[in-house]
């Protein structure tokens, strides 16, 4: 035939991947460097769509990136660092074996570092990029300000941590951009409108970690490096926005980080820094959205110990209300329990023995179902000793056909502006309902025949509607036995999926009803 | 009482004090000369053994303690003088002047066999005296000597000897610091073996090189003995091989022999355990070691430094050095996004897909869920035994009566982690979910409504046979039906009423019925076991079923009779009263018979897998019958003929071959894509043909698109046994072994260009399963859209 013999996997698909081990070894990089490279450059392996042809001819499960993404890696500058940086660790290494002192010290002064500005930017080149990806990088920075300063990671991340999530609590309360909070077992959930994005995050309940041993903390502190890099920059420029001063002064800060466990001074200095905002007044803001950034506005609320204080003063400061606690438990609280114009005072035992008339005694879970209700609940449900009633998620959307439990029915009828009586009320009016025509049956003796003819041409017609039914039923079975054998299978599928979704449903509704 | 170690060291003592102790002591015999005197004490010192100890006197016997005793010390022993003593006092003149001479010899050389043995003596006391206190350690000495240190009691010569010997060492001054440790050589041939010497009256040379002479009578082994008996001294006697001469030794000299022994030193009055004194002490004193004046330089500030420090300061002083800046833990921020590049977006974040958001969660993660969010104990216990990925949720909801009552999450680290495996380590894609309406799939076809007329309702059952009815056929008219059962019998049956006309016993449980399609011709045929039987049921027209009778009664035989494969019969008498006409009688079992439309020609089909006779073709009228096939292709499960033209089917257990009988040549192989094939039925208009297989398929070849399956349909759910195609109408049936019988509306179309149409119209079902088989066989009634259908459970139904 003439010509050269093609090879095989010189062309195609083949070229365009490269397994995790090549890889690494064309950047001359340990696993463990690799991984922190890819970590984050935020390069992910990629799934070829004929893996056999791609592997080869082999089938062994492999990892394959990009041959494009690594070539990309190629020209990272930081790669030199971690080099430089393995060799600063053997020349300590050999350094402490001579125990040349000096020259450790020596050393350790000029152990190489790297920034990770330039991957920011590189990674996200718009700030709403950066803004949408931000939801991970709270989670993480929450968990690990909770760790305690031992082990696990270095102090000054612990601390970052801290700051930041301070940082973004305090611009949070500044924006008023609070919109949902959940309690789930897990931890608290909150969700924020910043600059347009729906920005989610988990903060874990504050207890000390029992620490995993099967959980690499090296990937997470690397994550944690990329993400407090990231994070410290998103706050900036959220301050700037908002024409704060970033960091917030350094004594101030250093208040702040002393007094890490208060948000009080932070938000403090929030307030004062808000005051310079004025001149700057933000216009067009929708008026719901308004409405329920000031919900909890010219209220006064009180924490009683024993409640979580940070959580629910960052929600209650978001929503406007004043907000103090017991000067023993911590700096900043800016009234006493003996105030008398203090409004609510949020309890969590079962009983208080000095209580003041005019205050309402709340358990915390009011704070969060009035959030996610937008409007103030009745506060009866709420009060001390009582069985509370379940705490909904705010962010499960019902579909049509997805089950609602009854008590999002009845907060949905409430924001309707319907009152809780009214809805009582209706279903009264539906007994009724049933009670009258039980009334009619009885009254109505005579017409009984009548009714019993007209019953029979229901039945008939009934008949004929089941007879149509079936017929169309067996059109129908007649129809599917017509089907190719693929869209069978997809059509048994999700036949399969339906039917299963029905079963689940339905026996909370058996229980309901 | 003289010490040998001392021998070396009096130099400073005077000759003269010398000289008037030996007179004291020193018998006058022994006096010959000062000088030669000093050279035999001299001589004492270095030879390891007296000689000739037997001969001593008890005198001289001390003379010679005194002499060991100085060898102690130096590990050496000599008896030079003692040998001049016996000499002398033996009177052994002759040998005088040549024993003179022997000692002056031994003189000269003593003075280094001195130096060494007191060389080691001195290292043993460990006192340094080499040097310059020899005159003290001399009078150390001779305080021990005082003491009377010696073992053995010596005689003053001893002494005298030892201080002679010192003396002659000072004459002999060259040889003081003479280290050689050779031993005394009074014998000079070195060593070589003695018995070279043997047959000469000499054994060597002495140092002057004059002849050491063997003594002149040699000890016979009397001698020995009597030596041995007699002599007391006989155990501590050794020979001497280089001067040929008996040794005594001395107490001394036994002393050490036993000494070393046993390991021990061999000086006596060496101390092992003396307490060790360091040379230099451990302990740091006030006073330098040396008494040195420190440098000058130790007081004048050094000119290269100051130069240094100077130009350090000044690089301080113009601000070329600074100190080093304390290290900036802190991340610096600023607004990393000041200005937004366009073109810093760079071709990849196009591709990128960012990483999905965690899912939000539902009331179920709730502190406080709505009750039924909450697992039974049931569901929970089915959730601890799930793996962890097959578990719906990831956790177990729980209800806290408060917030305060809420605990850590245990697992909050591990799932941050996995989410992190998730980033790094997730390959993305953006899949497309099917968003499929399920109705959607379902194909749009025809309502059967506007499909009619088809068989709706099970009208009639026709009863009677005993045992699973295999086979039925209608007659061309659609008046009556024939069926063959397993009880041996074929039954004629009235279509419009059920009712069973005749009942013909026949040999054997009936394969195959088939009634002739020709309306004009009455005949049935019937296959059993080896045989076809053509039968005249006498039903309907009588001038139909004479003329058949005269049709099968008007055959004359062909003149020349040739060989067929099988035999043509003729019944007559009660046989042809019960209605058979003609029996064929195969050579192996026949399982299907098929009339041609015409109804002349008949086909009788004998599966083997081994041979080429399995399908036969037979003309009646002329009871002929040929094997169109030379060659096997499989076992041949059914055959058929083309309704309009020429044409032969036949289906082996996969394919359908298509013969022309007139070209005798294969004209198609269709693929069935079943795994064995059970029924086929032929479209009447011949271009189309359903295949029913025991895999539960139904394939639908249109005979002109291709050799493929044009349809296949699955709609039953057990093996298919019997398929038909209706005559007129556009219907087509198929029976299973589930007990069904499904209807189909099969339109084919006169325009080439479009596709049959298919539509299942209805499901008839009636017939009980029994013994695992269902319909067995299914036919169509010829001008009514009814089908009949015939099972395992011994009837036939009629559906309409």
């Amino acid at each position: 035939m003439g010509g050269l013999q093609k090879k095989k996997y010189e062309r195609g698909s083949a070229t365009n991947y490269i397994t995790r081990n090549k890889a690494r070894k064309k950047l001359q990089l340990s696993l463990a460097d690799f991984r922190r490279l890819c970590i984050l450059k935020g390069i992910y392996p990629h799934e070829p769509k004929h893996k056999k042809k791609v592997n080869k001819g082999s089938t062994a499960p492999r990892t394959f990136y990009l041959l494009k993404d690594i070539r990309f890696l190629l020209h990272e500058p930081i790669v030199r660092k971690f080099r430089e940086y393995k060799v600063f660790v053997r020349k300590l290494r050999k350094a402490y074996g001579k125990a040349e002192w000096t020259g450790v010290e020596r050393l350790r002064d000029n152990k190489p570092g790297y920034k990770l500005d330039h991957i920011i930017k590189e990674r996200y080149p718009t700030f709403i990029d950066a803004l949408r990806d931000i939801d991970d990088a709270l989670s993480m920075c929450f968990l690990f300000s909770t760790f305690a300063r031992t082990g696990k990671c270095h102090v000054q991340t612990i601390t970052l941590c801290r700051r930041l999530t301070v940082e973004w609590m305090n611009y949070v309360v500044a924006s008023r951009s609070l919109q949902k909070v959940f309690i789930s077992i897990k931890g608290i959930y909150y969700q924020a409108d910043v600059l347009g994005q729906l920005i989610t995050w988990l903060v874990p309940y504050q207890f000390a970690h029992d620490h995993p041993t099967d959980v690499d903390y090296r990937v997470m502190a690397t994550f944690t490096e990329m993400y407090t890099t990231l994070f410290g920059f998103i706050n900036f420029r959220l301050y700037q926005t908002l024409n704060l001063v970033y960091p917030p002064k350094v004594t101030q800060h250093l208040k702040l980080s002393a007094l890490s466990a208060s948000l009080a001074r932070v938000v403090a200095t929030a307030e004062e820094e808000e005051n310079q905002l004025d001149q700057f007044p933000a216009d067009g803001e929708q008026k719901e959205q308004e409405d329920q950034n000031r919900l909890f506005e010219g209220l006064k609320f009180f924490l009683n110990r024993e409640v979580p204080r940070e959580s629910l003063a960052f929600i209650l400061r978001c929503f406007g209300a004043e907000v103090s606690w017991d000067k023993s438990l911590c700096i900043g609280g800016t009234y006493d329990v003996t105030d008398e114009t203090i409004t609510h005072q949020i309890v969590d035992r079962p009983d208080i023995d000095k209580q003041y008339i005019n205050r309402y005694y709340i358990q915390p879970q009011w704070v969060f179902d009035s959030v996610n209700a937008k409007m103030c609940l009745p506060v009866e449900d709420y009060f001390l000793g009582v069985t509370l009633p379940p705490h909904l998620s705010p962010f499960v959307e019902e579909k049509d056909g997805d089950y609602v439990p009854p008590e999002k029915l009845k907060l949905m009828a409430l924001q309707r502006g319907e009152k809780h009586e009214e809805e009582e009320e209706e279903d009264e009016d539906e007994d009724d309902d049933d009670d009258e025509e039980e009334d009619n049956d009885e009254e109505d003796e005579d017409l009984t025949e009548e009714k019993n003819l007209k019953k029979m041409e229901d039945q008939r017609s009934q008949g004929k509607v089941r007879l149509e039914q079936e017929e169309k039923a067996e059109e129908k079975r007649l129809a599917i036995m017509m089907m190719k054998k693929k869209e069978k299978y997809l059509y048994d599928k999700i036949m399969f999926g339906k039917k299963r979704t029905t079963r689940e449903v339905s026996p909370p509704d058996s229980t309901t009803a | 009482m003289t010490k040998a170690s001392a021998t070396k060291l009096p130099r400073g003592m005077p000759t003269v004090t010398l000289e008037s102790q030996k007179n004291g002591t020193m018998s006058k015999a022994k006096v010959k000369s000062a000088k030669k005197r000093v050279a035999e004490d001299d001589n004492d010192q270095l030879p390891i053994f007296d000689k000739d100890v037997t001969e001593k006197a008890g005198e001289e016997g001390d003379e010679d303690l005194s002499d060991s005793e100085e060898s102690v010390f130096s590990g050496l022993e000599d008896s030079g003088s003692d040998i001049d003593d016996e000499e002398e006092d033996d009177g052994d003149d002759e040998d005088e002047d040549y024993d003179a001479d022997v000692i002056l010899d031994e003189n000269l050389k003593n003075s280094s066999g001195v130096e060494t043995s007191a060389e080691p003596a001195a290292s043993d006391k460990s006192t340094p005296k080499q040097q310059d206190g020899k005159s003290a350690s001399k009078e150390r000495r001779k305080m021990k000597k005082g003491k009377g240190v010696a073992i053995d009691g010596r005689g003053e010569k001893g002494l005298t000897t030892t201080f002679q010997g010192l003396a002659t060492a000072q004459q002999g001054d060259e040889y003081e610091h003479d280290t050689s440790d050779e031993e005394d050589i009074r014998n000079t041939v070195g060593n070589v073996p003695m018995e070279w010497y043997q047959d000469y009256p000499h054994i060597g040379y002495n140092l002057d090189g004059k002849k050491i002479f063997k003594p002149i009578r040699n000890k016979d082994e009397l001698d020995e003995f009597l030596d041995k008996m007699e002599n007391p001294d006989y155990w501590r006697t050794v020979h001497d091989k280089t001067t040929a001469s008996d040794i005594r030794l001395t107490d001394e000299q036994v002393d050490l022999v036993h000494r070393l022994q046993k390991g021990q030193f061999g000086d006596v009055n060496f101390n092992e355990y003396e307490p060790s004194v360091d040379f230099f002490t451990n302990e740091v004193m006030i006073h330098p070691v040396t008494n040195r004046p420190q440098d000058k330089r130790s007081f004048i500030p050094s000119l290269i430094e100051k130069e240094k420090v100077s130009k350090l300061v000044h690089a301080i002083k113009m601000g070329w050095i600074k100190p080093r800046k304390p290290k900036e833990t802190t991340p610096q921020y600023y607004d990393l996004w000041a200005k937004e590049d366009p073109n810093a977006i760079l071709g990849r974040h196009k591709m990128h897909v960012p990483a999905p958001k965690m899912r939000l969660p539902g009331h179920e993660e709730s502190y406080n869920p709505p009750p039924e969010y909450l697992l039974t104990e049931e569901e929970r216990l089915v959730w601890e035994q799930q793996d962890a990925e097959d578990r719906k949720l990831p956790f177990l909801p729980q209800k806290h009566s408060c917030l305060r009552a809420v605990p850590a999450f245990s697992r909050f680290i591990h799932e941050r982690f996995e989410r992190c495996l998730d980033l790094y380590l997730c390959p993305r894609q953006r899949k497309m979910r099917v968003n499929v309406n399920p109705e959607d799939l379902i194909p749009k076809l025809p309502k059967p409504k506007d499909l009619q007329p088809f068989p709706t309702t099970m009208s009639l059952v026709y009863r009677g046979h005993t045992s699973l009815v295999r086979s039925i056929s209608a007659s061309p008219t659609g008046q009556w039906l024939v069926s063959g059962s397993d009880d041996f019998t074929v039954r004629f049956w009235e279509v419009n009423t059920g009712r069973c006309m005749k009942t013909l016993e026949v040999g054997g449980a009936v394969k195959s019925v088939a009634w002739n399609p020709n309306p004009a011709v009455c005949l049935v045929a019937v296959c059993f076991e080896s045989t076809v039987l053509l039968l005249n049921p006498s039903l309907g027209d009588r001038l139909v079923v004479s003329s058949t009778d005269q049709l099968i009664t008007s055959y004359e035989p062909p003149e020349e009779d040739k060989e067929q494969a099988v035999t043509w019969a003729l019944s007559e008498g009660p046989e042809h009263n019960k209605g058979h006409r003609l029996t064929l009688t195969h050579p192996k079992a026949v399982k299907q018979v098929v009339w041609h439309g015409k109804g002349d020609y008949l086909s009788s089909v004998m599966p083997d897998n081994s041979s080429n006779l399995q399908v036969l073709i037979h003309q009646v009228s002329k009871r002929r019958t040929q094997n169109p096939f030379r060659k096997s292709k499989g076992l041949v499960q059914c055959v058929s003929f083309h309704p309009l033209r020429p044409y032969f089917f036949v289906a082996t257990q996969r394919y359908v071959r298509i013969y022309n009988l007139i070209k005798q040549e294969l004209t198609k192989k269709l693929m069935t894509n079943c795994k064995w094939i059970s029924s086929m039925a032929i479209h009447p208009g011949g271009d189309n043909l359903i295949c029913g297989s025991y895999d539960c398929r139904l394939a639908w070849f249109d005979l002109d698109l291709s050799t493929k399956p044009y349809k296949m349909l699955r709609h039953h759910k057990k093996a298919l046994r019997g398929v038909a195609f209706h005559r007129n109408y556009p219907l087509f049936a198929s029976g299973a072994d589930d007990g069904s019988v499904i209807v189909c509306h099969g339109m084919v179309y006169n325009d080439l260009l479009q596709n049959p149409l298919i539509v299942p119209v209805k499901v008839l079902k009636g017939h009980q399963i029994t013994h695992d088989l269902g319909v067995l066989d299914v036919t169509f009634h010829p001008t009514q859209p009814w089908v009949f259908s015939s099972g395992a459970d011994a009837t036939i139904r009629l559906f309409t």
